[in-house]
């Protein structure tokens, strides 16, 4: 075998024992990548086009509002579902109504810890699998631009944080159409979600970083170790939390989409 | 219950090598490295294998079992089937040596790296005290047994020969962590874990947390709150001015 077939096989360098071959892994090791690139392809497919809807994201008569446009804040937003005011002015056709919080709530996801892992291994193969030699030729991880960016994750927690209080208030309107105490499938739907929601946030790394894991001393600290003890066992669970709330996310907003379009009713169950 | 069992093994040194196939007996409640001794013992009488403690503490007998970095001393026959090949190569990051023992002094090169405990000036050993609640977080990387699976699992340096120079690895940013967590260490390992031990190096792919035989959570307990930590003193503006206005470090 020449250099060149060994630089190729990955882990064949000089001195190295020569395998030749990119993995001996006999498992289906191709398969979680694969199902990474699926949902998360579908997942930025359907958010990208949904973005640039202009309808269908509130259904007045029940007080929904999806979560990927709120708050809605511009002249633009279809009547009642503004509910913080509309400080911007309308907007051309070309800016999405979600053009401010959807950079936060897309930025969140794509530092967050447990994402990295997924995509850099199932879209970039960085590497694919463990023990799977990758395709690059060169690696510098997050040391430089852009990648080091990744280090601002905790600030999109803050701005997804601040976010998520306003979908918890969705969540209460949807509680309380106009006429009064009432929820149907859809009010359900949106606390599920916000449950989901709160439960990604606080089991973020920079959440408990933040909590209480940059602490040197945590016996004099006894409140912000029992929250970081907490927090880290939610932590444990970010990857489920991750997902969950993903789907969550988008079965919420094609309910609302499907009710607010007279594809279905709502399936009221009190009021 | 024996049956025979099909095996391939790479065999070789720096001048080359390739996996050879080998038919050998396996019993009941054996381990690969049982397997590993028998061929041994009666047909590749050569057969270059480190070992020591046959029970998943010394870290010696690391190699990887069919493309996955593995204990053989920890890996049961009774994971594989009858029909099952079962392919062992040396770990695939170090230098061979010959057979499945390879030069793992990349390893203690980067141990050496790393500065030791910094306790208060002042403080005599026997004078130490801290409480449990402070020590128990790093107490979990003292499980390591430095069997180097997730060093050699580590793409970083495992598909990039020429990173070995700037990043020390998994096993050994986890050692900076610790020692950062550390109530009575003194040192400010942060900017030293970025600038000089590569952790900026790690994406977090977690495979260091899937191989390690002692279930270290390296990854979420160790790495990410050590990148945390480099946040809060390189790239975290609002934690900066706090330390500077509050005066304080080590809270």
């Amino acid at each position: 075998m020449d250099g060149t077939a060994r630089q190729r096989a990955g882990t064949d360098f000089p001195g190295r024992a020569r395998v030749g071959a990119r993995t001996l892994r006999t498992d289906r090791w191709w398969l979680q990548p694969l199902v990474t690139v699926a949902v998360l392809g579908i997942f930025i497919a359907y958010t990208g086009v949904r973005i640039f809807m202009r309808d269908y994201y509130w259904v007045d008569e029940y007080n929904y509002l999806t979560p990927l446009f709120s708050p809605c804040l511009s002249d633009s937003c279809v009547p009642g579902s503004a509910h913080l005011g509309t400080p911007l002015p309308e907007l051309p056709f070309f800016i999405p109504l979600p053009f401010l919080i959807f950079p936060i709530l897309a930025g969140f996801r794509a530092t967050c810890y447990y994402y990295r892992k997924a995509y850099y291994r199932s879209f970039w193969l960085s590497p694919p699998a463990c023990a799977v030699a990758e395709p690059h030729k060169a690696y510098s991880g997050e040391t430089r631009f852009p990648l080091i960016v990744q280090n601002a994750h905790r600030y999109f927690f803050y701005a997804a944080s601040l976010l998520l209080l306003i979908n918890s208030y969705d969540v209460l309107l949807a509680f309380f159409p106009d006429t009064g105490f009432g929820f149907g499938l859809g009010s359900l739907l949106l606390l599920v979600n916000v449950t989901m929601l709160w439960g990604y946030s606080l089991s973020c790394h920079s959440c408990r970083h933040i909590t209480g894991g940059r602490l040197k001393h945590f016996s004099k600290h006894p409140l912000r170790y029992k929250a970081w003890t907490i927090l880290s066992k939610l932590n444990a669970r970010h990857m489920q939390f991750a997902w969950i709330s993903l789907v969550s996310v988008m079965l919420t907003d094609v309910y609302i989409l499907a009710v607010s379009a007279g594809w279905i009713s709502d399936l009221r169950i009190i009021g | 219950m024996s049956y025979q069992g099909h095996f391939r093994i790479w065999r070789g040194d720096v001048a080359g090598g390739e996996i050879q196939d080998f038919t050998v007996e396996v019993n009941e409640g054996e381990v690969v490295l049982d397997i590993i001794h028998r061929l041994q013992a009666t047909q590749a009488g050569d057969l270059a294998v480190r070992w020591n403690c046959k029970a998943g503490k010394c870290g010696s007998c690391s190699a990887e079992i069919n493309g996955r970095p593995r204990l053989l001393c920890m890996t049961r026959m009774s994971t594989f089937t009858e029909d099952d090949t079962i392919t062992v190569t040396p770990l695939r990051t170090f230098p061979v040596i010959r057979d499945l023992v390879t030069d793992v002094s990349f390893n203690y090169a980067k141990a050496r790296e790393i500065p030791a405990f910094a306790p208060p000036k002042g403080v005599a050993a026997g004078d130490y005290r801290m409480q449990q609640i402070d020590v128990e977080r790093s107490q979990e990387f003292r499980k390591c047994i430095e069997c180097f699976l997730c060093q050699d699992v580590c793409h970083v340096v495992r598909d990039h020969e020429d990173n070995k120079d700037s990043f020390a690895g998994p096993r050994y940013l986890m050692r900076i962590a610790e020692l950062d967590m550390h109530p009575l260490d003194e040192m400010d390992r942060k900017k030293q874990a970025q600038d000089e031990h590569g952790l900026g190096y790690c994406n977090i792919t977690k495979c260091c947390t899937e191989v390690c035989p002692e279930h270290i959570k390296i990854t979420d307990n160790a790495l990410i709150p050590m990148k945390e930590r480099v946040v809060d003193r390189k790239f975290d503006p609002l934690v900066w001015l706090g330390s500077k206005i509050r005066r304080r470090e080590n809270v």
